[in-house]
């Protein structure tokens, strides 16, 4: 393919030939940035929507008490399989495909630094992905849903050893994560690179779009934090074949070295989860309020603060274990610690909008209800951090609700408004506007309705991770209620699912930069052609558009 | 149906019944400690909730774009400011510092404390889906009720060790006090002093496998010459020679099965460790952690098959014939 006279290819006016087999091999055999992003973003919707199926039976199996809808092998399977799925399968592809697609085309580059890299990156993830969805046809079949893993999404041992996981669920879940983490490191490389090398002229750090900084400092906690879930992993499977003995209390293991071990990446884990949403909040909140990023260099402060500030704080989800009280103490101290430029972020994303001309489009209104989401989630962060308070909230309902506040609140619902408005970019066609704004009211009521009152059960006692519970403690009409939002969650996403697809082929055209916008992904064509640019281009201030179509007032003069 | 098993367990005890484990109800020291910090925490983030989310949703409604609005008009471009960087800097970091120095007390305050001197002790031990409780300064062992004296002096405490035979669970009876994991191959303490009698309920919080969502707890906390009366009950033996011959013939059932190489009848040769203490089975309000209140039709499902009512719980069925169900269950209700 490499005959093929670039320039003279325009993919939106390509012929329309049905040639399946050459359009799969292109596909299969791509090191085009775009392509591996779309791809990445594609199979992480779809494990969203297997994974999204998994929360729905979860909650109506707790809809009321003493449920029967599924056993409680297969409950804990459904847990154990939704957790890893949303964690590992959508979370990390999410932030590989957008910095894949986005971040060349941002800093006017052509590619990624390392096309084949990249490539393997990506396939390599989705073999990990399949390989931890092929336990379910493995071990003892589907009846019983096979042997997927069922010790939670953190499989904390001494449960994962032999002696208490027999078969291979515990092998699926090491396995299957372990080589999609290799993935995510290929491509936390690759950004790196990238970022480093392949700026544009006139592009220096301090003009670089705040989504590529945010990705670029998420893709250095990627590259702290995932090897040490990848040794821990290794570690459990030498303990399960060759009698390692790390974590086998059997045999003398620790089974705290585990958590501290999972929780050295998984802290740190849940603010690489959502650095994609402070990417998009960066880009889509001044495009929409029609005024600059308020205080860049400090949202650039925040989130490098941010990232070394997680890598200390992991100790805090194991307040219960016993520590010592200076041990807790310290890990109280350093969990809130966070919540000071996580609020400041907050804070410049306010102020951006104040004094702007808000267009309330649905990207926007996506990024409206994460503000108010995510001041929930940090705020019920800030009391879990408080350790006596977590005494009590840890392991239980708070604690769902929390960081599904965090993540479908917070994650979800910024990467809807990001969906939506890099769309016409992708597809080259608009999406539909009212069906968005079902979408929107649908999942907003929906997801306040599944995870607010899933704060008061847990404030009443009820434990996470339980299949069943009797009647008569008070938490039924909670449940009830959070059962309900979860399928209103589930018809909004199908409307989005079907707004995506159908737009695609019978959407308006969109036009290159249908947004107004002003960074350099809205200055080429829509789609972007293969090569991006024709001519690289040259850029003096943070928002090379607005200094083309502003010649009078540019913002190199203020910058 | 349920509210008169309800009714007929509150009786039965004499002792109210705390089903709604409400941790901003709480009845013991530590419990209460904790509530303080919560309420004080759900004050400072309640304000925070109120101003910024003010502002946000103020920031919309006043600066969205209206209908009649030209679109080419930008608005005035403002990069941002230094002075109100810092301010929103500087008063989180005060805030915060308010907040770990509350969190640094109370943390040393609970963990900390010595036991005041007329302290009882507990051995707790978590298994697959039961608790062992133990009372080693009594020799007394019971399962899934842990019997405390309430705190009518103030110089009463109960201090808990707690250890696990396999997997983590956690110690979580919200009213009494957060929770506390037991972990094999360590020893963690903790310890309540419940200051009203009553019966609190509570779980196993640290996710432990198939049954984890039955493996429930009641605290029974009682007056102290209640507790002292329950104990020196508790320490009796079983009776060795049943006169009744159905209890008898029941015991020789019992014993001839493999119900004796998991539990253990103190004073019988059933001498098993790895089910719950049987000795004193009726004295306790249920069956399986939980799962079944107690009562005769409860007890020979139970026997009859525990997967039904507690499915992948390590008792398997006996495949007893009716009457041999009911010579054991004749026997069971012996036990006193």
């Amino acid at each position: 393919m490499a005959s093929i006279d670039y320039p003279l290819e325009r993919p939106d006016i390509e012929d329309t030939g049905w040639h399946f087999a050459e359009n799969l091999y292109r596909w299969i055999a791509t090191v085009d940035h775009k392509k591996l992003g779309l791809m990445y973003i594609v199979s992480a919707l779809i494990f969203l929507c297997v994974a999204g199926v998994m929360a729905v039976v979860i909650r109506l199996q707790l809809a009321f008490p003493n449920g029967h809808v599924v056993d409680p092998d297969t409950y804990d399977r459904l847990f154990t399989m939704h957790g890893t799925t949303m964690v590992f399968l959508v979370g990390m592809p999410i932030v590989a495909g957008l910095s894949n697609y986005l971040v060349p085309l941002m800093i006017g580059a052509r590619d990624m630094a390392f096309p084949r890299l990249n490539s393997f990156g990506f396939w390599i993830f989705l073999f990990g992905g399949l390989l931890l969805y092929y336990s379910y046809i493995g071990g003892s079949g589907l009846s019983g849903a096979g042997s997927a893993p069922d010790v939670g999404w953190f499989a904390y041992a001494p449960l994962t050893t032999k002696s208490f996981s027999r078969g291979h669920s515990v092998d699926y879940w090491a396995l299957g994560v372990l080589v999609s983490g290799f993935g995510s490191i290929a491509s936390a490389i690759n950004v790196i690179a990238t970022t480093i090398s392949l700026r544009c002229p006139g592009m220096t750090l301090s003009k670089m779009p705040m989504f590529v900084w945010v990705m670029l400092v998420d893709a250095w906690l990627i590259l702290i934090a995932l090897p040490p879930l990848s040794a821990g992993q290794i570690m459990l499977l030498l303990d399960r074949y060759l009698g390692a003995n790390f974590f086998n209390t059997q045999h003398g293991g620790s089974a705290v070295l585990w958590q501290h071990i999972f929780w050295i990446f998984g802290h740190p884990e849940v603010y690489i989860l959502i650095f994609p949403a402070f990417a998009i909040l960066s880009e889509l909140v001044p495009i929409f309020s029609r005024k600059p990023l308020f205080g860049r260099p400090a949202m650039v402060g925040a989130v490098v603060a941010i990232g070394f500030i997680s890598l200390g704080v992991w100790a805090h989800h194991m307040f219960a274990v016993g520590m010592t009280s200076w041990s807790n103490t310290f890990f109280a101290a350093s969990s809130m610690l966070v919540g000071i430029p996580t609020g400041i972020k907050i804070f410049n994303w306010t102020a951006t909008m104040y004094g702007g001309r808000i267009r309330l489009l649905t990207p926007m209104l996506f990024c409206c209800a994460f503000l108010l989401q995510f001041l929930v989630a940090g705020l019920t962060g800030i009391m879990l951090a408080v350790a006596p308070f977590d005494w009590q909230l840890h392991d239980s309902y708070f604690v769902v609700a929390h960081f599904h506040f965090t993540l479908a609140g917070g994650l979800v619902t910024a990467l809807f408004g990001g969906f939506y408005y890099w769309y016409p970019k992708v597809a080259g066609r608009m999406y539909n506007e009212t069906l968005a704004k079902w979408h929107f009211w649908l999942f907003i009521i929906g997801f306040n309705l599944t995870f607010i009152p899933l704060h008061f059960a847990g404030t009443l006692g009820m434990p996470r991770r339980i299949y069943t519970y009797a009647p008569g403690r008070g938490w039924e009409i909670w449940n009830q209620l959070a059962s309900l939002g979860a399928l209103m969650q589930a018809a909004a996403v199908t409307l989005f699912a079907w707004n995506v697809i159908y737009s695609a082929i019978k959407g308006e055209p969109a036009g290159d930069d249908p947004w107004d916008a002003w960074t350099l992904e809205w200055g080429t064509t829509s789609p972007p052609p293969e090569y991006n640019f024709e001519k690289l281009p040259v850029v003096r201030s943070s928002r090379p558009l607005w200094d083309l179509k502003h010649p009078n007032d540019p913002d190199w003069k203020y910058e | 149906m349920y509210a008169f098993l309800a009714w007929l367990q509150t009786h039965a005890e004499g002792l109210p019944e705390h089903r709604i484990a409400n941790i901003f109800e709480p009845r013991s020291t530590p419990g209460d400690m904790e509530r303080h910090i919560a309420n004080l925490t759900l004050g400072i983030t309640g304000i925070i909730f109120v101003v910024v989310g003010g502002l946000i949703v103020y920031t919309i409604w006043r600066f969205r774009r209206k209908p009649g609005d030209d679109s080419r008009q930008e608005p005035p471009q403002v990069y941002g400011s230094n002075q109100i960087e810092i301010a929103w800097t500087v008063i989180p970091i005060l805030i915060v510092f308010i907040l770990i120095g509350v969190s640094a007390r109370v943390i040393a305050a609970i963990q900390n404390a010595s036991p005041p001197h007329s302290t009882l002790k507990i051995r707790l031990i978590g298994h697959q889906w039961w608790w062992e409780v133990e009372y080693p300064d009594f020799k007394v062992k019971t399962a899934n009720e842990i019997h405390v004296p309430v705190n009518a002096d103030g110089h009463t405490a109960t201090y808990l060790q707690l250890e696990s035979l396999d997997v983590i669970h956690s110690f979580w009876v919200p009213q009494i006090a957060g929770k506390t994991d037991l972990i094999p191959n360590r020893v963690n303490y903790m310890w309540i002093d419940p200051k009203e009698a009553g019966i609190f309920f509570g779980n196993c919080a640290e996710y432990c496998g198939t049954q984890h969502a039955n493996m429930l707890l009641r605290l029974v906390v009682q007056p102290q010459n209640e507790f002292n009366a329950w104990v020196a009950q508790q320490a009796q033996p079983a009776e060795a020679n049943p006169v009744d011959p159905g209890v008898a013939q029941g015991k020789n059932m019992f014993e001839s099965l493999a119900c004796v190489n998991c539990h253990r009848v103190q004073g019988t040769t059933a001498t098993g460790v790895f089910g719950p203490d049987l000795t004193h089975l009726m004295s306790r309000q249920t069956i399986g952690a939980g799962v079944l209140p107690m009562n005769h039709q409860n007890l020979r499902d139970w026997v009859n098959d525990p997967q039904n009512a507690k499915p992948g719980c390590f008792m398997p069925s006996m495949k007893l014939t009716d009457a041999e169900l009911d010579q054991v269950v004749s026997y069971l209700e012996s036990l006193r």
